[in-house]
């Protein structure tokens, strides 16, 4: 029996805001326990919320961004429960009216191999609402502590429909979501500051069945290939019970990223009655349609929507605008350098040594995982001058290779160091070179290489090109040797 | 006694500012009396007389520099347990915040601070603010100075006992179905609801979010008049605080001159008044009267469903409202809990009394998946409809004159019965349900020497009209100068 799975996530995105969602308490990643904290955040007796406009404005940009139907009116209910994390012991969130209803979420799936671009297509969302997050409970053996730093940072807390049907498109989806939020400047999502979490719904059913499978709840995923791997173990769990003839409860069950399996953490029946209503401390939010048009100004492009106009303008190849485009930081810094050549940098040239030089390097540091763009030395207009340089053959790209790595370190200006140390290519003089060259190839340990040259063999010359570079340190002109070369070997 | 204590704080204000007396002599004399009779009245909670003393002192050096910032500097104003003052108690009569100590100051605080006022004193009410009797209170029961026998009212019942005692001349008391009103009426003082959104509601004590509002309690109209403008301004940690110019309310006293025209809701004066207090409330309907005032009889046909949708509504928000003492910060804690949940279960039985359980248990039936729309949302629409009434009503009146409750005060552990007790507010509460100002204030005293409250019922935000029409009734009669022996 064949069998297909429907997945819907419930993605947390913490935003981008100086302020806590209800209070002007800072919230940021990493203080020290219960430091971020003010009366309203430990929910002291006679405190009240004041909304943050700017969570809003966010969770409106966040809305546009994935094409959501911006709500007119929106209200902030209480999600009544009791556990630790919460101070309130009430969540303030929207229940009935989100700020976006609907939207997609266009994804990318794996091509058919690194050079080939995937598949497109859209992840239905059900809506995009906003709330405020709980703190966080660490647990001992005989007591437990909590940390209210986290309580009360505003919350988005984006639906998807139950439209991705594999573990792939979970992965997709989640990296272009993240990508699109990102490049928007609403949140770092960084999963493992827990900027973005991640529960996924997942059911089974036999291919052609029209009604969806008992759906399981998954949490715990820590990162979005831990969300990837969950989703696809439960996948297998579900088709081998269902097989095995077990019925599949409706449950809640955690991933352990250590023995990468899914258990159960409770059943349906021990669910909560939240017993939402209105927060009467806190007044409905009327969207106009003047601010969205003003919030919509300020949207990026989308990344995919980069990497296609990268594609069609600037001819650049799918493998090096899958690399610049995700990362709009990167992407900017490329369309920066690009204009600083002042038409005299091919894209290409530019964004290759962006991609291979520049990325090389800035991962190679004994830092852990790669150097921000940002803390780098090498701005656009070092990009820039080093490709105007190499391509107006004032250097060699040999040495430009040379000069890429002096700036990197030293971030002198391409320009001053190849004057000072004198690394311009070898201009005019032929002669010169082509004295080089009939020294090198009158040396017998090319003269392999040299009769197979005149049978025919044009790439058995290749050999002596690199003595030949070496004895010019470097300064010749490749196409030159290639030129002379074969005048001399006739 | 000195005779600084039975002067109103309009008289007190003046002699400060003319050198007559000093701040540390008028808070003295409080201090004095209240030591007197304290043992009696049973009005505070707690008093921390130095801190008093010394917040007269640095008034009267403001003033000898010449820096006294307006009426109310140097007056003392005796607060209910239920606002927070930075470094005093913040109990509200429960065992939950017996040992809570507020690390901040309310909205009102801040303005009374800020005008000079001594702070003084923590006053006794019903845990939570529900109740009419301080009965609920969890460590005393206040004493109506009118009768020891008998309750003061409440929830507010220690500020209104406060006043009538001549502890203080000035006290605040908060309202979410007649808490002001109700013991200012048993106790023979002025106390006023202000429109939902005139006082914010930073740092009270949330009973019914919704509902909730700070006011004043005093002997005169211009003594009220006077505290009212010392906390009234917009304030944006309240989302609910309403924008908007300020009058000058003392002023509006005596500018504001009628005549007006006064509706009478029949439903008020049907089955279940008493009737020494519906004589008392037509002699003073014959005053307007004679006063030139039109009296129109109206019919607020939704009165009879106030009650319900009060309990309703008031329960729902007070069963979230009060999630928050749960024994893991700053509340009672109970000992031996095994974990998270059974400390929520200990500690909170332990720390909440009767009243509180019933009306969470209550809130929490009314919120519940498969119950809310029959409860919760109809009683919402309700709501609406009585607001409505209310406002066609004031297309045709200026204000509204009612009795403020159907019986005088009553003896301690009189009403056992919840309902009994929840029918005390049935004048007051239809009020807060509409986000109405309204005010209390004496008119007269029964054969057995309890008095008896008239109630006004303004328009949103026209309290200066609604004052001004109370103050020309007390003018005019010798009520406010009746006072308790003890």
């Amino acid at each position: 029996m064949e069998f297909k799975a429907d997945i819907g996530l419930e993605v947390h995105v913490q935003l981008k805001t100086r302020s806590k969602m209800f209070t002007r308490a800072p919230y940021y990643y990493g203080a020290e326990p219960n430091t971020l904290t003010d009366p309203v955040v430990l929910a002291l007796p006679g405190v009240l919320p004041v909304m943050n406009k700017e969570a809003v404005r966010k969770t409106v940009q966040l809305g546009l961004l994935c094409k959501c139907e911006i709500a007119e009116r929106c209200k902030w209910d209480r999600k009544n429960y009791f556990y630790p994390d919460s101070p309130k012991n009430y969540q303030l969130s929207q229940f009935d009216q989100p700020i976006c209803n609907g939207g997609e979420v266009e994804i990318e799936m794996l091509g058919a191999s690194r050079n080939v671009m995937g598949e497109h297509r859209m992840v239905q969302l059900t809506r995009i609402h906003l709330e405020e997050d709980v703190g966080k409970l660490t647990h001992f053996a005989n007591d437990s502590l909590v940390d209210y730093n986290r309580a009360g940072a505003p919350l988005c807390e984006i639906v998807t429909e139950p439209d991705m049907h594999n573990a792939d498109e979970v992965f997709a989806f989640l990296t272009a979501l993240r990508n699109n939020i990102v490049a928007a400047g609403l949140s770092d999502c960084d999963m493992e500051k827990g900027q973005m979490r991640c529960d996924a719904n997942i059911s089974v059913r036999p291919v052609g069945q029209e009604q969806l499978g008992t759906k399981v709840e998954l949490k715990n995923m820590n990162t979005i290939s831990g969300v990837r791997n969950a989703v696809a173990y439960e996948i297998k769990r579900q088709i081998h019970a269902v097989m095995s003839k077990e019925p599949i409860t409706q449950q809640t069950r955690r991933w352990d990223p250590v023995t990468q399996v899914t258990s159960k953490m409770r059943d349906k029946e021990e669910s909560h009655d939240y017993r939402y209503f209105p927060d009467p401390d806190l007044m409905p939010v009327a969207i106009s349609a003047e601010l969205k048009e003003e919030l919509g100004k300020d949207l990026p492009e989308l990344p995919f929507d980069r990497q296609r106009r990268y594609m069609a303008e600037l001819d650049l190849p799918y493998t090096i605008t899958s690399v610049l485009c995700p990362d709009r930081a990167l992407a900017e810094f490329f369309e920066e350098a690009l204009a600083a050549t002042k038409g005299k940098g091919e894209p290409k040239a530019v964004a290759n040594l962006i991609v291979n030089e520049l990325l090389r390097e800035l991962s190679s540091g004994e830092q852990e995982g790669s150097l921000p763009l940002a803390e780098s030395k090498v701005t656009p207009a070092h990009i820039a001058e080093l490709v105007v340089l190499t391509e107006e053959g004032v250097i060699t790209k040999q040495i430009g290779k040379e000069v890429f790595i002096e700036m990197y370190q030293s971030g002198k200006m391409p320009s001053a160091i190849v004057e000072e140390k004198g690394l311009q290519a070898e201009q005019g003089d032929d002669g010169e070179l082509e004295a080089i060259i009939r020294e090198v190839a009158a040396d017998p340990k090319h003269e392999k290489a040299i009769a197979q040259f005149k049978e025919g063999n044009k790439k058995a010359i290749n050999s002596l090109i690199g003595p030949i570079m070496k004895a010019t340190q470097g300064k010749a002109d490749p196409r030159k040797i290639m030129e002379l070369l074969a005048k001399v070997l006739g | 006694m000195s005779d600084l204590i039975s002067k109103t704080a309009a008289k007190l204000s003046a002699m400060l500012a003319a050198g007559e007396v000093s701040s540390v002599e008028v808070t003295q004399a409080f201090i004095d009396r209240t030591e007197a009779v304290e043992e009696r009245v049973k009005a505070f909670n707690s008093c921390d007389k130095s801190w008093a003393l010394a917040q007269a002192e640095a008034s009267d050096k403001r003033r000898a520099a010449g820096q006294a910032s307006g009426p109310l500097d140097g007056i003392p104003v005796a607060l209910k347990d239920i606002i927070a003052v930075k470094d005093q108690p913040l109990t509200c009569s429960s065992r939950m915040l017996e040992n809570f100590v507020s690390p901040y100051d309310a909205h009102v605080t801040e303005l009374l601070k800020a005008q000079g006022a001594v702070l003084w004193g923590r006053l006794n009410m019903d845990e939570f603010a529900m109740g009419s009797s301080t009965e609920n209170s969890a460590f005393q029961t206040s004493r109506n100075p009118w009768n020891l026998d008998c309750v003061p009212g409440g929830s507010s019942g220690g500020s209104a006992a406060c006043v009538a005692a001549l502890e203080a001349p000035l006290s605040i008391g908060s309202d979410t179905g007649g808490s002001i009103r109700q013991p200012a009426a048993f106790c023979g003082v002025v106390g006023m609801k202000p429109t939902y959104g005139l006082v914010s509601r930073f740092g009270l004590v949330a009973f019914a979010s919704s509902l909730d509002q700070f006011g004043p309690f005093s002997r005169t109209v211009e003594d009220a008049a006077m505290l009212l403008q010392g906390i009234v301004g917009h304030d944006d940690r309240d989302s609910t605080s309403f924008k908007a110019e300020v009058p000058d309310y003392r002023a509006a006293l005596t500018q504001k001159q009628g005549p007006w025209k006064i509706g009478v809701p029949s439903e008020y004066f049907a089955k279940g008044l008493d009737p020494e207090i519906k004589a008392a409330v037509e002699d003073a309907i014959k005053f307007y009267e004679s006063e030139g005032c039109a009296i129109e009889e109206i019919s607020l046909k939704m009165t009879e469903y106030a009650l319900p949708v009060y309990y309703i509504l008031a329960t729902a928000e007070a069963s979230s409202n009060l999630g928050r003492y749960d024994g893991i910060r700053y509340t009672h804690r109970a000992k031996n809990a095994e974990d998270a949940i059974d400390l929520y279960y200990k500690s909170r039985a332990e720390g909440f009394g009767p009243e509180v359980k019933r009306r969470i248990i209550l809130g929490t039936y009314v919120l519940s998946s498969g119950y809310y729309d029959a409860y919760y949302l109809r009683a919402q629409k309700v709501r609406t409809l009585i607001r409505e009434e209310f406002m066609q009503v004031f297309q045709n009146v200026d204000a509204i004159l009612t009795p403020t409750t159907p019986t005088p005060s009553f003896k301690r552990g009189e009403k056992a019965d919840p309902l009994s007790m929840y029918l005390n507010d049935i004048y007051t509460i239809n009020v807060n349900l509409a986000g109405l100002p309204a005010i209390s204030v004496p008119c007269g005293f029964t054969s057995s020497k309890l008095p008896i409250g008239l109630q006004l019922i303004g328009k949103p935000f026209a309290e200066a009209d609604m004052l001004a029409m109370a103050h020309r009734y007390e003018q005019a009669h010798t009520w406010k100068d009746a006072v308790a022996a003890l």
